[in-house]
C-alpha cells in the first residue's frame, strides 16, 4: 500500500444471511483523488461505503481508511472521514450553527476552533447569511450544502458523498460539483456515489462500476471506454465527401464510425489517429473540422449493462 | 473483535443536546404543565381539609400528597402516577426512531461516536429531564405546603418524601425505557408512541382488574373453594399484579406516604399479634418494606433499557 493511499480495501464482503450484498471488493484511492462509484440500485455501493465508515461490519475482507481499520478503530476512521448521506437530515428546530456545533462537539472540536472553521465553511458553501436560521426553513439544496459545510469543518482526509446531487436542481448541482472540486483542491480524497453519470464524469479522476455486489470495471473514463466501447479515443470529424463512413472505417485503428447527422461523424479509435485521419480525409474529401471528443461515461455504462443483459 | 476507543466518547455532547431538546420541545412542556397544574390543584384541595383536621396526624406533608377530596377526587400521588408515565413516554418515543425518520442517524453515527454513547446519552437525558421536573415539582409542593400550612416538614416526612421522589423517577425510568425500546424496534415515532401508550393503558386499566385474576385462575385454580379464599390463587394474583410497574409504584407510595402501613399484600392474624394498629412504622422499616418493590422498578428499568440497547446495536444503519 503506497504512502498516499487513503482508502484501501481487499476482498471486502458483506452477507445478510444467504443474500450477498457486497462480494470481494478491492479498492484503492489516493489523497486528492476523486473516485466515482456507479451502479444500479442494490449493487452494493452504499453497503461498501458503510463498511468503509465502520458503520457496518464486513463479513470478510479488510480495509484501511486514513490509516486505520474501520472495524477495530472506527472512532479514528470517523475522525478523519467526512460523510454526506443522500438526502442528509438535520434537526429542523435547531439553527444551521447549532446543528453543526453539535456534530463539532461529537468530533471533539474545541469551541474556538469550531467558530473559526464554521465561518469559513459556511462562506464556502454560500450559506453565511443563514447561519442563525432554523434548518426547517432550508431547501434541499441548502441542506446538502450544509452537509458539505459539516465535512469542511471536519477537515477530513477522505470525504464520502453518497448521491449528494440526487435531489438538486441543475444550478445547485453545478455549484455543488464546484464545491466537490474545492475539496479535491484542499487535498481531500473524495469517494462520490452517484447515478448522474455526466456529473461523475465531470469531476471524477477515476470510476468504479458496481454490479451485483462487485466492482466489475474500474479506471479512468478513457480506460473504461477502451474496454467497453472497444476504443479509448473518440474523435469527432466534420467533413464532406462521398461514402465517407466506409472510407473512415478503412483507416487502420478505427473501431467504429457513427454518423451524428449532417457532415459530422464520431470515430472510436484504439489510438490517437487524428493525424492519419486528417491525411486520409484531406486526400479524398473536404475536411471541415477534427477534434478529440471525450468518451461518454453514459455510453460506457449503458453499453456495459446492455451487454451483460444480452449475455444473460 | 475488540474495538478501540471508549464506547462513551461523545456521551456528554449527546446528553447535553438531548436534554436541551427536551426542554425546548412543546410536547414535554404540555405534559409538565398538566402535571404541575393538576398536582397543585390536588395539593391545594388537600390543604383545606388538613387545616380543618390539623391535630389528627403528625405527617401533614404526607397527607398533602395522599389526601383525596370530594370536590377534587384525585390525590397528588394519583395524578403523578398517571402523568409521569405519559411524560416518560413523551420523552422516549422518538429517541431512536426520530433519528431514522429525520435521516440524521447515519450522519450522527459517522461522527467519532459509538452507538453505545448515543443510546445511553439519550436515555440519561430523558431520565435527567424527568428528574429535574420531578425535583422542581417536589420542591414547589413543599414550598406550597410551607406557605399555606405554616409548619415545616419533619425529618421523617422529608426522608419519606425523598424516597417517594426516587421511586417516582425510577417509575418514570421504566416507562422511558419502554418508550425507547419501541422506538428502537419500530424505527418510527408514531408506532412507538402508540405501542408504549397502549402498554401503559393495559397496565393502568386492565392488568390488575382483569388480566392478572384471569391468568391466576388459569395457573392456580379458582379464587375460592368450600373453605373460603384460596391462598395459591391469592399468591398468584399478587405475583402477577407485581409485574405491573403501576402496582409496584402504588405499593411504594402506600408504604412510604402512609406510615401506618405495616405490610404489603396478604397479612395473617398471627402477624398482627402485638402490633399497635394505626401507629406509624419507623421510617427505616417502611424503606425495608418497599425495598423489593423499589429494586424491582430499578431492575425493570435497567432490563428493558438493556433490551433496547442490544436491539439498537444489532440494527443496520442506512438512514
Amino acid at each position: 500500500m503506497a504512502g498516499d493511499v487513503v482508502i484501501w480495501a481487499e476482498g471486502l464482503a458483506k452477507r445478510y444471511g444467504s443474500t450477498i450484498a457486497v462480494e470481494r471488493v478491492d479498492l484503492e484511492i489516493r489523497a486528492g483523488e476523486i473516485v466515482g462509484i456507479l451502479g444500479p440500485n442494490g449493487s452494493g455501493k452504499t453497503t461498501t461505503i458503510l463498511m468503509l465508515l465502520g458503520l457496518t461490519e464486513p463479513s470478510a475482507g479488510r480495509a484501511v481508511v486514513a490509516g486505520f481499520d474501520p472495524l477495530r478503530e472506527p472512532l479514528e476512521v470517523k475522525r478523519r472521514v467526512g460523510y454526506l448521506p443522500d438526502q442528509v437530515g438535520f434537526y429542523d428546530w435547531l439553527s444551521a450553527r447549532d446543528n453543526l456545533a453539535y456534530t463539532a462537539r461529537l468530533m471533539g472540536l474545541p469551541r474556538r476552533e469550531f467558530d473559526a472553521r464554521f465561518a469559513v465553511a459556511l462562506e464556502r458553501v454560500g450559506l453565511a447569511e443563514w447561519a442563525r436560521a432554523r434548518v426547517a426553513t432550508f431547501s434541499r439544496g441548502m441542506r446538502q450544502r450544509l452537509g458539505l459545510a459539516e465535512i469542511m469543518i471536519k477537515e477530513p482526509s477522505v470525504a464520502i458523498l453518497d448521491e449528494p446531487t440526487a435531489t438538486l436542481d441543475p444550478h445547485s448541482t453545478r455549484e455543488f460539483l464546484a464545491m466537490i472540486r474545492g475539496l479535491k483542491a484542499d487535498g481531500t480524497a473524495v469517494l462520490l456515489s452517484s447515478h448522474h453519470l455526466d456529473q461523475v464524469q465531470s469531476v471524477c479522476d477515476r470510476v468504479a462500476l458496481f454490479a451485483r455486489g462487485r466492482i466489475v470495471l474500474s479506471g479512468s473514463v478513457t480506460e473504461l471506454a477502451r474496454r467497453v466501447l472497444g476504443g479509448g479515443y473518440v474523435i469527432d470529424v466534420e467533413a464532406r465527401g462521398a461514402d465517407l463512413r466506409t472510407r473512415l472505417l478503412a483507416v487502420p485503428g478505427v473501431v467504429r464510425v457513427q454518423s451524428l447527422g449532417g457532415d459530422r461523424y464520431r470515430i472510436d479509435c484504439d489510438s490517437d489517429l487524428r493525424a492519419e485521419l486528417a491525411r486520409h480525409l484531406a486526400a479524398s474529401a473536404e475536411l471541415l473540422g477534427l477534434r478529440f471528443a471525450e468518451p461518454s461515461l453514459n455510453e460506457v455504462y449503458t453499453r456495459y449493462f446492455d451487454e451483460v443483459r444480452h449475455a444473460a | 473483535m475488540r474495538r478501540r476507543g471508549s464506547p462513551w466518547t461523545g456521551i456528554g455532547a449527546v446528553l447535553f443536546k438531548e436534554t436541551a431538546d427536551h426542554f425546548s420541545g412543546w410536547l414535554v412542556w404540555i405534559i409538565v404543565a398538566l402535571l404541575f397544574l393538576t398536582a397543585f390543584a390536588a395539593a391545594y384541595a388537600a390543604i383545606n381539609t388538613i387545616r380543618q383536621t390539623i391535630g389528627e396526624s403528625p405527617f401533614l406533608f404526607l397527607r398533602l400528597l395522599t389526601l383525596r377530596q370530594d370536590q377534587f377526587r384525585w390525590s397528588f400521588i394519583d395524578l403523578v402516577g398517571i402523568l409521569v408515565p405519559l411524560m416518560a413516554i413523551a420523552l422516549g418515543f422518538d429517541a431512536v426512531g426520530g433519528e431514522f425518520s429525520r435521516r440524521t442517524m447515519s450522519r450522527i453515527l459517522a461522527q467519532p461516536i459509538y452507538r453505545d454513547a448515543l443510546i445511553l446519552g439519550k436515555f440519561l437525558a430523558g431520565l435527567l429531564t424527568l428528574g429535574i421536573c420531578l425535583v422542581a415539582l417536589w420542591l414547589l409542593v413543599i414550598g406550597f405546603g410551607l406557605v399555606l400550612l405554616g409548619v415545616p416538614p419533619g425529618g421523617a416526612e422529608t426522608v419519606r418524601m425523598l424516597g417517594f421522589l426516587v421511586a417516582t423517577i425510577a417509575y418514570g425510568g421504566v416507562w422511558l425505557a419502554v418508550a425507547m425500546l419501541f422506538s428502537v424496534l419500530f424505527r418510527a415515532p408514531a408506532p412507538a408512541f402508540i405501542a408504549a401508550a397502549a402498554l401503559w393503558l393495559v397496565f393502568l386499566l386492565f392488568w390488575n382488574a382483569d388480566i392478572a385474576p384471569l391468568v391466576a385462575t388459569l395457573f392456580a385454580g379458582p379464587p375460592q373453594d368450600i373453605f373460603g379464599p384460596r391462598l395459591a390463587y391469592i399468591d398468584a394474583v399478587q405475583a402477577l399484579t407485581r409485574l405491573s410497574p403501576h402496582t409496584l409504584y402504588g405499593e411504594i407510595a402506600l408504604a412510604l406516604l402512609h406510615p401506618s402501613t405495616r405490610a404489603l399484600g396478604l397479612v395473617f392474624l398471627s402477624q398482627l399479634q402485638g402490633a399497635i394498629l394505626g401507629a406509624p412504622l419507623p421510617t427505616l422499616e417502611s424503606f425495608l418494606l418497599i425495598w423489593p418493590q423499589l429494586a424491582g422498578l430499578v431492575a425493570g428499568m435497567i432490563a428493558i433499557f438493556a433490551i433496547a440497547y442490544v436491539a439498537f446495536q444489532r440494527q443496520e444503519i442506512r438512514a
